[in-house]
């Protein structure tokens, strides 16, 4: 035990045993300390604080920042051909800065967008629980119900603000390199700079909306164990056995009820025609494995014994 | 025991993927019964030849290869189901299939000069393969499962595609027999299908959408009509289109419906076999045509001219010669996709029946010869025309106009369709017209020039090869190639609005020749065509088609002026969208000009006439189910959150006596699934001002209680109440009460300040109340406070623990094990804390396995062993236990007997060199007093321990 300096004061006891007699103990009618209210516990910005200044949610913003750059260079490395005007996504992702938005998007749909959803909300209470500070916090008390409403509420702000981050700066970077010209899309529609803006925003709404199916099976998964990586680890694979199973198209029909199938719908948002009717089965989707989960979860959490 | 506790809920836990997984497979499974459910009607089959003659007046037979599709229930109305050119009945099985699941006896045959019925093709004659139709409906009169409306009149209805949708057109010309009939992608007039001219030097009337010019001495259609004919020669089904067309709201994936719908009938067409050979007598070069129609597809497609016996053999094979007999309800379908028979061709059949007061239904479909048969919905919907005409059933199809337009592709992969129903076919028998709009469009005069050959010819389309492109069928129509020097261009101005082209438009050329160049005396022939061009000049041409134009021109060189209707097309040209009219010399899919040519082209009339008929989208535009949908999930969720939140009001529960004591514990009890129980009926209160110690071995159930006490855990039975109120997870009273329970928690990441500012921040409290100075003083951690913790090591983090125990100055204080790892100086310390902090008028609850511990720091004390509690009181009291004492003494056994002789003292015994005896209200003095008298000598008196007794025999009895 070499804790250098490490010792209380005599003065120090009697400091707290002066303010402990001085301070008379004043309780509420609900049996809490007055300056306790239930409703006040948590606030969102100390979530935020006590999450944002993890290593790892400075390094996934810090990587959702550079990959646009890497994109970049790796257009740049390659076989230039400046503005085409035909081909798919990857060949259209040079021709202006919204289609190189359109391309990040595209690229980072399938494994790290929902990655990073996952991560939020599946570290969100397990990591608490491995740190054993969860039951603090409990006791403190947060109600349950309020303690997880409040860490999706976190967890779901950082998510949007990710899932916001990569295009603006894709942006940014797009319109850098490759200029505000008009967006093309795959079929040739040319639409001007700011409704290819427009369409973009609506995407990334689109995809936040989606990513909700993740993000409760994360939340769920966080409130079963006390393992972090479990539960990220889990939804995340939940959601490329979904994308595979979505491959097998002798499935038909059957594909409908994946939770991933509709992931790429907002790619309906970038025709001048805009079909909603995927996008709204994808919503739905979304919504009932999001609310099943989160439900699910809440249930869980409520009824749990917290052992860590 | 809290290890076995812990290993139960890793035990639980681990169930819990197992339990989803199970889950999700009953979910899976409910989904795969759910459709297994609506599994088809059983259908089965019957095989039968049919004789007829081969010719009206002949004695000589021709075999008709007939399936009779039976469906569940008979007697039931007939459909008889024609196949499409170079196709036979085993072409058509899976739509009769699919017919006869939806109730109808469906009677598919393969008709003359096809799969194993005998004769040669007369190109649905009106003398031979309609009487054949006859022949069979005469057949059909007679079966006992088919429904009729008088002796030899069955209840029939005709369907067919192509080929078979002609014949549907000429049998119900000629039998009125025929209750109804749904001809799909079929012609009017073959002549005008195979030899189109679309330039009149009149007016074309132009009521309908999409009427066609039909002038006389067409241009051949050498490609479509090459292939139809080597379809005849070789039975390859190489004329009708092989996929489906796909339709509004469906997937990419979803045109194999009918290929399982083919697998469930009873009688698989493979089996059927569908012998490649012809059977019938082969006629050199004609193959199976009859010698007639193989002559004059000679005389065609040599001269590319057709003469008056051509002409006639064509008329003969035209629904054209007998629709004004035609009085059944008729549903049209015709494809949009489609170089063959175009929209112009059902325009024409429309107009025609319509005049005889008969009740006519239009669908343009995404489809057709170039784009795809009709897909599963379509084939629905004639199913329900049917199911209307003949029986009565279902809601009436009415006589409305749907139409599908084409947009941009989609996430799919499919293009976006979306159907436009329109209240009626514009322009039928008197009806007001359809819309027309004039767009301006403008172009000097151009000269083209008419290569020798024919060649090099511009690219409008593949014929035959278009349905291979079905998916693409917007690449298809961006296959077109203009040649320099062979094309004149007009073009409008960019659109301001949406203009949602529907059906044919029409445009006024001057056609002159160029002066001193010779002019052909078989008139010019020009491509007309109309192309939709994109801002950034990309040009789609609607359904690949072009209008062919023969122009007579007078030898003296003055310029005519033609009307040109432009192929009919359903396409919505998107604001700042230019249309664009090209005016070319040739075209690979027509026979071209031969002789060389120039001509000047200029716009006669600037407008082009523009048809639109105005509707509203059947396509919900509105995804209303999966709208419905979010809206019940939303109220689910809605509901959820009120009744929980009723539920979590109605929890409060407070005892107003008991608002003084700081904890009362009344017959907690904590047993986990499997029957181990951590906590058994455990009991007792701690008082205000009181250090409690809870004393008891490892595994006694103490932190198994303070986790109960600390809502972290439910109780399986009893309760705990905090100053009154029920401990319950969250419970608003647990705010005064400061805990440590089972280690440290903090975020590694943060500093130890930091941690405590969060976690005070986290309760929601105000700053004022943490006391955070005096807290990090107990700690006494000096500057590595501002460390990150997980730098710590295990002693500091307890400190930092126990202050954040001490943050708000909690009116009972919870530590559990507080000492574990700290040094001895730091322990005497703490003891000296929680001693002064409750003489500061709190209370405090220790928990400790060591006795010492117990003895030095708490007033009072609770002894735990297995879940159970054993003994409870003050520590002095329970330590003197009633007043029992020992002594040391020289001679034991004479202090025994001086002992009992006192009064009230009893139960004295000699242990070894000690004499214990319960004094029982006797001072230790007075006996002490009694023995020194009696010349004992004692060496230690004190009161027995009969805690660590106690104690001791827990620990050893583990």
């Amino acid at each position: 035990m070499s804790e250098n300096g490490v010792h209380t004061d005599p003065a120090a006891i009697s400091d707290l045993t002066d303010a402990a007699a001085a301070e008379h103990s004043s309780v509420a009618p609900d049996g809490s300390k007055v300056g306790y209210r239930a409703g006040r516990t948590l606030p969102v910005r100390v979530e935020l604080m006590r999450q944002l200044r993890r290593r790892r949610t400075q390094l996934v913003l810090g990587f959702l920042v550079l990959l646009p750059v890497i994109l970049v260079v790796a257009f740049e490395l390659g076989q230039a051909s400046p503005n085409r005007r035909a081909g798919g996504f990857v060949d259209l992702a040079t021709a202006s800065g919204v289609n190189f938005v359109i391309l990040t998007l595209f690229v980072s749909g399938s494994f790290l967008l929902p990655m990073i959803v996952a991560l939020f909300f599946g570290d969100t209470i397990a990591s608490e629980a491995s740190w054993s500070s969860l039951k603090y916090l409990l006791a403190a008390p947060i109600p349950r119900h309020r303690l997880l409403r409040r860490k999706a509420l976190a967890s779901g702000l950082m998510s949007v603000f990710a899932l916001a981050l990569l295009p603006a700066v894709a942006l940014g970077v797009g319109v850098v390199w490759y200029g505000a010209g008009e967006a093309v899309s795959p079929t040739g529609e040319a639409a001007s700079f700011g409704a290819g803006v427009y369409g973009v925003a609506l995407a990334v709404v689109y995809i936040s909306i989606h990513l909700f199916w993740v993000a409760g099976l994360a939340l769920y998964l966080s409130v079963s164990t006390d393992a972090p990586l479990g539960a990220v680890g889990g939804a995340v694979l939940a959601s490329i056995v979904s994308q595979i199973l979505d491959q097998i198209t002798a499935l038909e029909g059957l594909r409908d009820y994946l939770p991933t199938h509709y992931a790429l719908a907002w790619a309906d948002l970038l025709s001048s025609d805009v079909d909603w009717s995927q996008m709204a089965k994808g919503t739905f989707s979304a919504l009932a494995f999001g609310s099943f989960f989160t439900l699910l979860a809440a249930r869980k959490f409520a009824r749990k014994d917290i052992t860590s | 025991m809290v290890n076995s506790v812990a290993s139960l809920n890793r035990l639980r836990g681990r169930w819990s993927l197992p339990a989803l997984v199970v889950l999700v497979a009953l979910v899976g499974a409910f989904v795969v019964w759910t459709r297994q459910g609506d599994d088809p009607a059983p259908v089965s089959t019957r095989d039968a030849v049919i004789d007829v003659p081969e010719s009206p007046d002949s004695d000589r037979t021709v075999q008709i290869d007939t399936t009779l599709y039976l469906p569940e229930r008979t007697p039931a109305p007939a459909v008889l189901l024609p196949h499409g050119f170079g196709g036979s009945k085993a072409s058509v099985a899976a739509q009769a299939t699919e017919l006869a699941q939806r109730g109808f006896v469906v009677l598919a045959y393969s008709a003359r000069g096809f799969g194993r019925s005998t004769g040669q093709i007369a190109l649905n004659s009106l003398d031979h393969e309609v009487r054949d139709a006859q022949k069979l409906l005469d057949w059909l009169a007679t079966r006992e499962e088919v429904v009729t409306d008088g002796g030899g009149d069955p209840k029939v209805g005709v369907t067919g595609g192509s080929y078979g949708g002609a014949l549907a057109l000429s049998l119900a010309g000629v039998d009125p027999r025929v209750d109804t009939i749904a001809p799909v992608i079929t012609w009017n007039d073959l002549g005008q299908a195979l030899l189109p001219n679309s330039a009149s030097t009149d007016d074309v009337a132009g009521a309908t959408p999409s009427p066609g010019a039909f002038a006389d001495d067409g241009v051949f259609k050498r490609s479509w009509a090459g292939i139809f004919f080597s379809a005849g020669l070789s039975g390859a089904d190489t004329a009708n289109p092989g996929q489906e067309a796909s339709e509004p709201g469906q997937d990419d994936d979803a045109g194999s419906n009918l290929d399982s719908a083919a697998t469930a009938a009873t009688t698989p067409p493979q089996q059927q076999g569908d012998d490649p050979r012809p059977a019938g007598p082969v006629n050199g070069a004609c193959g199976r045509f009859q010698a007639d129609v193989c002559a004059a597809y000679t005389e065609v497609a040599t001269t590319g001219k057709a003469g008056p016996e051509t002409l006639e053999i064509l008329r003969r094979a035209s629904p054209s010669a007998v629709t004004d007999k035609i009085t059944q309800p008729t549903l049209l379908v015709q494809g949009e996709q489609d170089t063959l028979f175009g929209l112009d061709q059902a325009d024409a059949n429309a107009r025609e029946i319509a005049a005889n007061n008969a009740k006519v239904k239009v669908v343009w479909y995404s489809g057709g010869h170039d784009g795809g048969s009709p897909g599963p919905e379509l084939r629905g919907q004639i199913a329900d025309w049917m199911a209307f005409h003949l029986e009565g059933k279902g809601a009436d199809p009415g006589t409305t106009f749907e139409y599908t337009v084409v947009g941009a592709f989609r996430s799919s992969g499919a293009p976006s369709l979306r159907n436009v129903v329109a209240p009626s076919y514009p322009g039928l028998d008197g009806s007001t017209g359809a819309e027309r709009r004039d767009i301006g469009l403008s172009g000097r005069e151009q000269v083209v020039v008419n290569p020798a050959g024919g060649n090099p010819a511009a690219v409008s389309s593949l014929p035959g090869l278009g349905s291979a492109l079905t998916r693409s069928s917007s690449l298809a129509s961006r296959l077109s190639l203009d040649l320099p020097g062979q094309a004149a261009v007009f073009q409008s101005e960019p659109q301001t609005a949406q203009t949602l082209l529907t059906g044919a438009s029409t445009v006024k050329l001057r056609v002159a020749p160029v002066p001193g160049q010779a002019v052909p005396p078989e008139g010019a022939v020009l491509f007309v065509k109309l192309y939709d061009a994109d801002g950034s000049g990309v040009r789609t041409l609607p359904g690949s088609a072009v209008a062919p134009v023969r122009v007579a021109l007078p030898a003296d060189g003055t310029p005519v002026d033609v009307t040109v209707t432009l192929p009919g097309a359903v396409r919505p040209v998107e604001a700042d969208h230019r249309l664009q009219l090209v005016v070319s010399t040739t075209d690979m899919a027509y026979a071209n000009a031969e002789e060389p040519a120039a001509y000047r082209i200029s716009l006669a009339s600037p407008a082009l006439s523009v048809p639109v008929v105005a509707g509203v989208n059947a396509t919900s535009e509105v995804p209303t189910e999966a709208l419905w949908g979010i809206a019940i999930v939303l109220a689910v969720c809605v509901i959820t959150g009120v009744v929980a939140w009723f539920r979590r009001r109605l929890t409060a529960d407070v005892d107003p006596d008991l608002e003084a004591v700081p904890l009362v514990i009344e017959g907690l009890t904590k047993s986990y699934p499997g029957g181990l129980t951590a906590v058994k009926d455990l009991s007792f209160r701690v008082e205000h001002g009181q250090v409690l110690g809870l004393l008891g071995p490892n595994g006694a159930g103490k932190t198994t209680t303070l986790r109960m006490l600390m809502g972290l855990i439910r109780p399986s039975d009893g309760g705990i109440r905090v100053f009154g109120h029920r401990v319950s997870p969250g419970a608003p009273v647990l705010s005064r009460i400061g805990s440590f329970v089972e280690g440290s928690g903090f975020l590694p990441h943060l500093s130890g300040a930091e941690n405590l500012r969060l976690y005070w921040a986290a309760t929601g409290r105000p700053p004022e109340q943490a006391h955070m100075e005096e807290a990090l003083e107990i700690a006494g951690l000096g500057n590595a406070v501002q460390r990150r913790v997980r730098t710590y090591s295990q002693g500091m983090r307890q400190r930092l623990a126990i202050a954040q125990a001490m943050l708000g100055l909690p009116d009972l204080l919870v530590l559990d094990e507080p000492t574990n790892g700290l040094d001895p100086p730091q322990i005497h310390q703490m003891r000296e804390v929680l001693r002064r902090y409750a003489a500061a008028g709190r209370t405090v609850l220790v928990s400790s396995h060591l006795l010492a511990e117990v003895e030095q720091t708490c007033s009072h004390v609770v002894v735990m062993h297995k879940g159970k509690l054993v003994a409870a009181g003050p520590v002095d009291e329970i330590a003197t236990g009633g007043g029992e004492a020992s002594f040391r003494v020289d001679r034991p056994d004479e202090a025994a007997t001086v002992l009992r002789s006192l009064s009230g003292v009893h139960d004295v015994h000699v242990d070894g060199e000690q004499v214990h005896a319960s004094l029982n209200g006797t001072p230790r003095a007075s006996a002490l007093q009694a023995l020194v008298a009696a010349g004992v000598a004692v060496d230690q008196a004190g009161p027995r321990w009969r805690l660590e007794d106690a104690f001791l025999e827990l620990v050893g009895g583990e």
